[in-house]
């Protein structure tokens, strides 16, 4: 059965309904009686409302209600939380201002929800929300944070002490000052990582149902992690008690992160439902996904590094400033600070790190976790840091990054993060082979007489994944604790239903998790089912983010199938009549070991459910449970090498090689791992050179808010990647797995510009890397004599 | 979008009775002009007056001095078709070269004319070819019709019947995209005709829409080679500038791609 098993290059279960157009989306959930909800958005990004006027819309065909924040206070439904506290150096808690799923006196950003109109159908929803009058008084925008925080600058909330929501800091900023006392050499760098618009393919959605005759709701939405939607939903937001709220979550098209949040559309189409007595559907469209999905990345920092005189790392200093948008997302907060400074060690024994990080509020969409979150912020710093030293030291990069590598393991880091397992060298070695690094001389004269600048670049992350031990987190601010669940229900015929609390949207769970099941009692694949995405089928689950499915949820199933393995084996040795140590279950088969005595692996099962024959005491049936808390986060690790030539006449680059060379700890299906990375790597290189979320600084409008000025990467953007992985085990989980979700887009972006700082020999240019920023960049170091 | 009504004549004169009858009424072709900026509510015709069942819109002819299309032949439909390519390469490769293969089978050359998005393709290869847009009412040659950004000669519901070009004796279009919409951003049509004139047509950065370039028609008349635009620089002040190019940009770009459209004669070449 191993070619199904643990490592099988298995084709994705998922692949039949999604090909073929038969996935089952919220938007596809369709109820007796449902109506369609528009919601009224904010024109501007910053404005009191000063009155709304809701009479003329009412009275347009099809309109069944038309709801504002004022009847939301009104039930007592909460405001929007950030679930990880974090406190200031001064000791203060974090700056939370207030965020009502529907505004009531003020809006924040363009795109906030103002009102909601529910009708009959689609279309008189959004003509009716049109027809609601709502006087404004303008207030002006800010949307620089730099400009935020400035002197005097305008208070975004009222009810908070300022536009600063923390000043935190972490590590020992007088070992890293005494280090840049004995430095004999410091690298210094200003960075902007650019704020992106998360994309997923599918648009948020929602459709609430109250049933007003069991007083149960039923909310089917586009989340990662349905369990944390209920939890949520219901004790802070105040929408539903926890037992009579049923959230399911079923085919989702891609999140990035952007589905993890509860946001208020979810909350006001189930409060809605109640109101209108109708169940509520909403489903976004693409401009309302620019405006309301939260934004990711969006830093601006200044970073230093000092060497001694044989190029050794000895201290490290970043300041950061993060753009938070106009309120707290659900885990904004942590994003960039637990998820970020923590990473600044990257794979370098680095002694001394000072990392200091102010949140913002300026009058933008809320910024939380995007693909990465935090990790590719930490390492852009890092990469281009050691990029620039490497030139400046006249040290080839690989071979300062070698210099500097960490080579023993556990190593404990000076920002909090022990790191289990790995090994940088062989990734490096790797990904050089892959990328014929020795041969790149020859191919950039060879550009060169094309008229081309050829550059090479690398990039060495780190990331921490399977979020995480929940002592530890809970001890960091985080308000829940990040383990999972998993049930295992064997069939009485031997078939086998794994319930996960991870739930899958592009992750590939249905298959790679039924791999390991099958792996286990040797049955085939199309015998196991997996199910998540429904708090009234699964238990509980702290869902799919931060690279934790792996690490944590399949950690969880092989918790619950050793509970189910050791009863099948109590059942087999008593219908067998040996010793429970004696039998090994392998290939469907139970059997005593090195004899012919044997069962096939569904006369066991059928022998738990028929009760007849069991060991005294032991209770029929054979379904398991298992709640698992990692010991530590785990870290995968990689090395990237992007390839690149510029057209110096347009300032046009085109990556012509991509290499990754990945460790992900164990590795269950390496053609799911591919597609993950390739697609992460997409993202990575969108990034670098195509995505800006752009806002007019004066008026705070979004001025990407479509396809036509919002640059995404396209196939033909990106040359066949070459891919390959390193491993090493790692030794928290029981599987040895570390998570490949995000790498590739952690990895890519610095790999990407250290190609074409190199290429252009300045070191002046921010992502996105666009043909104008690159032309000028030329031009100002006076390489554009090669242009024609 | 707003509600609308629907209707599918099959013949021009049907299609401006409808027009003149309806009032408030749009006509539409490939519909990836109108039907998104409907969508977005942006456009709200009462009434849509369907062309893709007209068959007078239909059809290629060419003769030794002239290539006409039909106002409702898809780009597809052009870049595919064997006379086409055979009399004029570049424009069969520009219309190849028209967004995604989605586009490209349903958006038309008369939507596009009409249109005349200062980001479209077609418009620098009809002033270029010193084209003929031929309409229910009358023909105008191309240096009239193009009037503005968005805007030409077109009188309230007429109809773009057929596109005329003039076959060149050489001619090259190439253009950087847009990284993000993948319309032209700079795109440049050369021809050389008989005559011994040349036009060279710009699309995407000019801050009034397609435009002729006089300096570099004069400098390839004299000498017709990519040489001969060295040194030409286009005045930004002329340019449209947005988040992707300023004017500065776009106006260097032009020059980049006119360069290119004479050294690759025959061919339309998209850069990004
Ligand atoms: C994703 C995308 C990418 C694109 N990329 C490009 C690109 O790179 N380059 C490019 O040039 N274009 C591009 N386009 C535009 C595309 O080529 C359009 O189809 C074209 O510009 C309009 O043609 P249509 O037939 O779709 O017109 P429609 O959308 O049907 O109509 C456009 C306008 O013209 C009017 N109209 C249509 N036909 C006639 C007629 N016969 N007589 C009078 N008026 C008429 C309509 O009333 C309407 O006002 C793109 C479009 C999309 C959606």
């Amino acid at each position: 059965m191993g070619v199904e098993g643990i490592g099988a290059r298995v084709l994705r279960t998922e692949d039949r309904r999604f090909i073929t157009g038969k996935g089952k989306y919220t938007d596809d959930m369709t109820m007796p009686g449902m109506a369609y909800a528009a919601f009224v958005r904010s024109p501007h990004a910053h404005a009191r409302i000063v009155r709304i006027d809701t009479g003329a819309a009412a009275r347009m065909p099809g309109v069944i209600g038309i709801l504002t924040g004022k009847e939301l206070a009104a039930d007592g439904i909460g405001n929007l939380i950030c679930g990880w506290m974090i406190h200031s150096k001064d000791k203060t808690p974090m700056n939370m201002g207030q965020y009502p799923a529907i505004a009531t006196e003020t809006a924040r950003f363009v795109g906030q929800a103002v009102a909601v109109v529910v009708a009959e159908t689609r279309g008189e929803a959004r003509d009716a929300a049109d027809a609601v009058e709502i006087e404004w008084e303008e207030l002006p925008a800010i949307i620089d944070p730099l400009q935020a925080i400035a002197e005097g600058a305008r208070q975004i909330h009222e009810n908070a002490k300022s536009n600063l929501i923390y000043d935190w800091e972490i590590g020992d900023s007088a070992a890293v000052e005494a280090a840049f006392q004995r430095a004999a050499h410091v690298t210094r760098i200003d960075l902007v990582n650019n704020r992106l618009v998360p994309n997923a393919m599918e648009p948020r959605a929602a459709l609430g149902y109250y049933d007003a005759g069991s007083d149960h709701y039923t909310v089917w939405t586009t989340s990662q992690n349905p369990h944390v939607a209920r939890l949520v939903m219901s004790a802070f937001y105040n929408v539903a008690p926890e037992h009579k709220l049923r959230v399911i979550a079923p085919d989702v098209g891609g999140g990035f992160g952007s589905k993890i949040f509860i946001y208020p559309e979810e909350i006001v189409c189930l409060w809605a439902s109640k109101r209108t007595g109708v169940p509520v559907k909403w489903t976004g469209d693409r401009s309302e996904a620019f405006q309301t999905d939260a934004h990711g990345r969006d830093h601006v920092t200044h970073a230093e590094m000092a060497f001694d005189g044989d190029g050794t790392m000895i201290g490290l200093k970043v300041d950061t400033i993060a753009n938070f948008g106009a309120y707290m997302s659900l885990f904004s907060s942590a994003v960039p600070t637990y998820l970020y400074a923590t990473l600044l060690s990257g794979q370098y024994a680095l002694p001394a790190i000072h990392c200091n990080v102010r949140a913002v509020y300026t009058n933008t969409t809320p910024v939380d976790a995007y693909r990465g979150a935090g990790r590719p912020e930490a390492t852009y710093v890092l990469e281009r840091l050691v990029e620039t030293a490497a030139r400046e030291l006249g040290m080839s990069p690989a071979e300062l990054r070698r210099r500097n590598f960490i080579r023993s393991f556990p190593h404990q880091t000076p920002v909090i993060m022990n790191y289990d397992s790995g090994d940088y060298e062989a990734s490096l070695d790797a990904a050089m082979k892959a990328a014929d690094y020795d041969g790149f001389p020859a191919r950039k004269a060879e550009a060169a007489r094309r008229g081309r600048l050829r550059g090479i670049g690398m990039s060495c992350y780190i990331e921490a994944c399977g979020i995480a031990p929940s002592a530890a987190v809970g001890s960091l601010g985080s308000g829940v604790g990040l383990w999972e669940s998993a049930e295992v229900r064997v069939n009485p015929v031997g078939t086998i239903e794994v319930l996960t609390g991870s739930h899958s949207h592009g992750q590939s769970h249905e298959t790679t998790f039924a791999q390991v099941v099958a792996e286990r009692f040797g049955i085939p694949l199309a015998n196991v089912s997996v199910l998540h995405g429904d708090t009234d089928k699964v238990q509980f689950g702290m869902g799919t983010y931060g690279s934790r499915s792996g690490a944590v949820g399949l950690s969880a199933i092989v918790k619950a199938l050793d509970k189910v393995e050791a009863k099948a084996k109590r059942i087999a040795a008593h219908l067998l009549e040996a010793a429970e140590g004696d039998i090994e279950i392998r290939d469907g088969e139970v059997r005593v070991a090195g004899t012919d005595r044997k069962l096939a692996w569904h006369e066991v099962c059928l022998a738990a459910y028929t009760g007849h024959n069991l060991p005294p005491g032991l209770e029929p049936g054979l379904k398991e449970g298992a709640f698992y808390d990692p010991t530590n986060f785990t870290f995968p690790a990689g090395c990237y090498i992007c390839e690149v030539e510029i057209d110096p006449a347009t300032g046009r680059t085109a990556i012509v090689q991509f290499v990754a060379a990945d460790d992900f700890g164990r590795v269950i299906n390496p053609m799911v791992v591919e597609g993950q990375v390739h697609g992460g790597i997409a993202q990575g290189v969108g990034q670098a050179l195509l995505e800006a979320c752009v806002y007019d600084r004066d008026t705070g409008q979004l001025v990407t808010a479509s396809y036509n000025d919002y640059a995404m990467p396209r196939a033909d953007d990106l040359p066949s990647f070459k891919v390959s992985t390193t491993e090493t085990i790692c030794p928290g989980n029981p599987l040895g797995m570390k998570g490949c979700g995000e790498a590739g887009a952690i990895g890519s972006p610095p790999a990407v510009i250290n190609a074409i700082t190199d290429a252009i020999g300045t070191n002046e240019i921010d992502m996105p890397a666009t043909p104008e920023k690159v032309w000028r960049a030329i031009r100002a170091s006076g390489l554009a004599e090669a242009a024609e | 979008m707003y509600q609308t009504t629907y209707h599918r004549p099959t013949s021009l004169a049907e299609a401006a009775r409808l027009f003149s009858e309806a009032g408030d009424a749009a006509y539409v072709s490939g519909g990836h002009t109108l039907i998104p900026a409907m969508k977005l509510r942006l456009s709200a015709a009462a009434n849509l007056i369907d062309l893709r069942h007209v068959g007078e819109l239909k059809g290629i002819s060419v003769t030794a001095d002239e290539v006409a299309i039909g106002a409702g032949m898809t780009h597809a439909e052009v870049a595919g078709a064997a006379e086409v390519k055979g009399a004029i390469p570049a424009l069969a490769g520009l219309a190849g070269s028209i967004g995604d293969a989605q586009v490209r089978h349903l958006g038309t050359i008369g939507g596009s004319v009409a249109n005349n998005d200062p980001a479209a393709d077609y418009p620098s290869a009809v002033l270029a070819l010193a084209g003929t847009v031929e309409t229910d009412r009358r023909a105008i040659a191309a240096d009239d019709y193009f009037v503005g950004l968005y805007e030409t000669a077109l009188e309230e519901g007429e109809i773009v019947t057929r596109v005329r070009f003039r076959v060149p004796e050489a001619a090259g279009y190439a253009k950087f995209r847009n990284p993000a919409s993948r319309y032209p951003m700079a795109g440049v049509f050369v021809a050389r005709h008989g005559d011994g004139s040349v036009r060279v047509a710009v699309t995407g950065a000019g801050n009034s829409g397609v435009f002729r370039a006089a300096e570099m028609e004069r400098a390839l008349a004299a000498d017709f080679s990519a040489d001969a635009l060295k040194g030409i620089a286009l005045d930004p002040a002329d340019m449209m500038g947005d988040i992707h190019g300023s004017a500065e940009y776009r106006a260097h770009l032009v020059t980049v791609m006119a360069r290119r459209a004479v050294q690759n004669l025959g061919q339309a070449l998209a850069f990004v």
